[in-house]
């Protein structure tokens, strides 16, 4: 195994829950206690159901919330704890790309004006140098050179997307966070937006952590996947093992209610009750234990810790197999 | 065969934009059976929803125009009837409606027991008995009757419920709601537009799990618009496809993921993530609506256009009982 470019260390991010009086009555734990690597040039799934801290994560990887606690470990400096104007020329590595890219753009700046700003902020390049590189980038998404004079509401909203992630990769950064990149796109476009992200992947030479909650996406496109359930890894490994052969309760429930067409159906087969319950107000011990099939008295009492037990995949779970 | 429950005859509808005039259904031919679940499938744009809501006569009336065509539901032309008597008798009635969005289907500020008291006002069964109860007597009836629908959507403690505020309330909760507060005037026919789209994946297994259960119970059709085929195959009947606004292919449900006799049908099939087919989307872009192709909507886009399909379009053709496709060069079997 080669040195991760990023290592999170025991994560947390604690959003406090005020009263009326603005008094802090709680904390809602967003990320409580997550560890994971994320090796060069893989693309790591990051998989869960809304409300189990899956987007806070890429947002404090990023800085956009500060860490209450852990550390962020990319390019051997911890990140976790930097102040916004410290972080600046980190963002040249490190790049956030939003559910839709293309609603980042300026209406009132032409598309040639949006990919230079970033190159303005972050680097010394002289104007035909940038020019260059923008070219470059845009014919890398796909786009004609002859776009870089038109406004964003002049080209259709999938070539918006791409300029989108032409002015993310301008910086040439090393580590993309993709927040649900394919929520809101028909299967038809879906398909041809996780191309481009394989063929910019390869040609930039570019890793991933692809946040999504969309299991068949996931298990097309990354080397392994992280499952999160209210603010913690519960399984990690993999990909193909963890969709072959889930071992925590909750994986299992996750991928038995992908609908699955040609194969028996999850409207006769489904057994998971209930909701996840709040996060300012967890279970003790495990928390998915309030739904789980498999609880015992154990998992009130006992916080299970992420077992790496199966090669390439660990879970966190007392009775996993 | 059935009769049809409802039957949509040669619809078209348009909308009045800026730019033009955008035709989003043309002539869509739709019947639904008694008790069937149909599904309504197709990427955005498609008019599936402007369908469902034409047959509920919620179109926004200050931008749609309905061209032509016949809703026929009980003997009636739903598209004649003035709107009073459309919204006592039908809308709500006979035909109920779940949203989307369950969220914003709400009023934030009064208690959900509120809002379906209100509802109760209006549309309860008891209001179209012989002798209805009054006052008093009707409410409670109703209140009960509330209270075992809350609990057949398996909701707990739906007493204390009633007393909360929707965002008291989790989304996969709000929605069970909807679909209790859908059939409590017990109708024939209840349009779910993409009612499942909002939820994550373990909630819409446990939600898709109750409408199939309910809608057999109460043998109750339900036209079923989504754009994630995975949830048509797991309650359909029978699924209707559309494309830009015309209905091309039509078939059961075992038949249609089986033997897709449509191209655009099939494209989107292999559209779907997986690991045989690999990414395979579909090139070209849906086509604008305002200067569409004339022919088959699709022809833009499809490897087995030819004239033919640029001038005209195709008629329905039946492919086996049940089945219908609407293309001059359908797929057969050894075509694939």
């Amino acid at each position: 195994m080669n040195a991760p470019i990023l290592e999170v260390r025991n994560l947390r991010k604690y959003f406090p829950v005020r009263n009326l009086w603005k008094r802090r009555i709680g904390w809602l734990k967003a990320l409580d206690d997550v560890s994971f690597d994320v090796q060069p040039g893989e693309i790591l799934g990051i998989v869960g159901e809304s409300g189990c801290g899956k987007s806070t994560l890429g947002k404090t990887l990023m800085g956009i919330h500060t860490a209450t606690q852990g550390q962020v470990v990319f390019q051997g400096r911890d990140i976790a704890k930097l102040r916004p104007h410290q972080s600046r020329d980190l963002r040249q590595h490190l790049q956030y790309c939003y559910q839709d890219p293309g609603a980042s753009l300026d209406p009132r700046w032409t598309i040639r004006a949006s990919l230079h700003e970033p190159l303005i902020v972050h680097t010394a390049l002289k104007e035909p140098e940038r020019e260059q590189r923008v070219r470059e980038i845009l014919a890398a998404v796909g786009l004609p050179a002859t776009h870089l004079d038109l406004y964003p509401h002049e080209i259709s909203g999938g070539q918006q997307r791409r300029v989108g992630l032409a002015r993310i990769l301008t910086l040439k950064p090393s580590v993309v966070i993709l927040d649900e990149p394919t929520s809101g796109l028909d299967v038809s476009v879906q398909a041809v937006i996780l191309k481009l992200f394989l063929s910019l992947q390869q040609q930039f030479g570019l890793t991933y952590l692809f946040v999504s909650h969309d299991l068949s996406v996931v298990r097309m496109i990354c080397d392994r996947v992280a499952v999160m359930y209210l603010g913690r890894v519960v399984e990690i490994g993999e990909t193909a093992k963890v969709f072959h052969s889930p071992r925590h309760p909750y994986t299992q429930s996750l991928l038995a209610a992908i609908p699955k067409i040609g194969g028996p159906r999850v409207t006769d087969t489904f057994s998971l009750e209930g909701e996840p319950p709040s996060p300012t107000s967890l279970p003790s011990g495990c928390r998915f234990r309030t739904r789980c099939p498999k609880a015992q008295a154990i998992c009130a009492e006992r916080d299970p810790a992420l077992r790496a037990d199966w090669p390439g995949q660990a879970a966190a779970c007392h009775f996993a197999e | 065969m059935d009769a049809d429950l409802i039957t949509v005859r040669d619809l078209r509808v348009s909308f009045a934009s800026d730019a033009g005039i955008a035709r989003v259904l043309d002539g869509v031919q739709c019947g639904i059976r008694a008790g069937e679940i149909r599904g309504l499938v197709g990427e955005s744009g498609c008019g599936k929803t402007t369908l469902a809501r034409a047959i509920l006569g919620i179109l926004p009336r200050n931008a749609a125009r309905i061209d032509s065509g016949t809703v026929m539901f009980g003997g009636r032309n739903l598209l004649d009837l003035p709107e009073d008597r459309l919204a006592a008798e039908v809308r709500g009635r006979e035909i109920a409606y779940i949203p989307q969005d369950p969220s914003t289907a709400f009023n934030p500020v009064f208690t959900i027991g509120t809002q379906i008291a209100d509802l109760m006002r209006w549309k309860s069964p008891l209001a179209r008995a012989a002798n209805p109860p009054s006052g008093r007597a009707r409410r409670e009836a109703d209140l009960a009757r509330v209270i075992e629908l809350l609990r057949l959507v398996q909701l707990p403690n739906p007493e204390a419920l009633l007393r909360k505020y929707p965002h008291e309330v989790s989304g996969g909760q709000r929605q069970r709601l909807m679909i209790a507060m859908a059939l409590l005037p017990e109708p024939k026919l209840v349009i779910a537009d993409e009612p499942t789209t909002a939820l994550d994946v373990t909630v819409q297994a446990q939600i898709l799990k109750l409408l199939k259960q309910l809608a057999r119970e109460r043998n109750v059709a339900v036209l079923f618009t989504t754009h994630d085929l995975g949830a048509a195959y797991e309650i359909c009947d029978r699924i209707t496809v559309m494309y830009a606004g015309q209905e091309v292919e039509e078939a059961p449900v075992s038949e249609f993921f089986d033997r897709p006799s449509h191209p655009y049908t099939r494209k989107l099939l292999d559209s779907l993530p997986s690991a045989e087919t690999g990414l395979r989307g579909i090139p070209g872009e849906i086509p604008r609506l305002i200067d569409p192709p004339a022919g088959c909507r699709f022809n833009p886009r499809c490897e087995r256009a030819s004239d033919l399909c640029r001038t005209d379009r195709p008629p329905p053709e039946p492919v086996s009982p049940g089945h219908m496709v609407r293309c001059h060069h359908r797929l057969t079997e050894f075509s694939a």
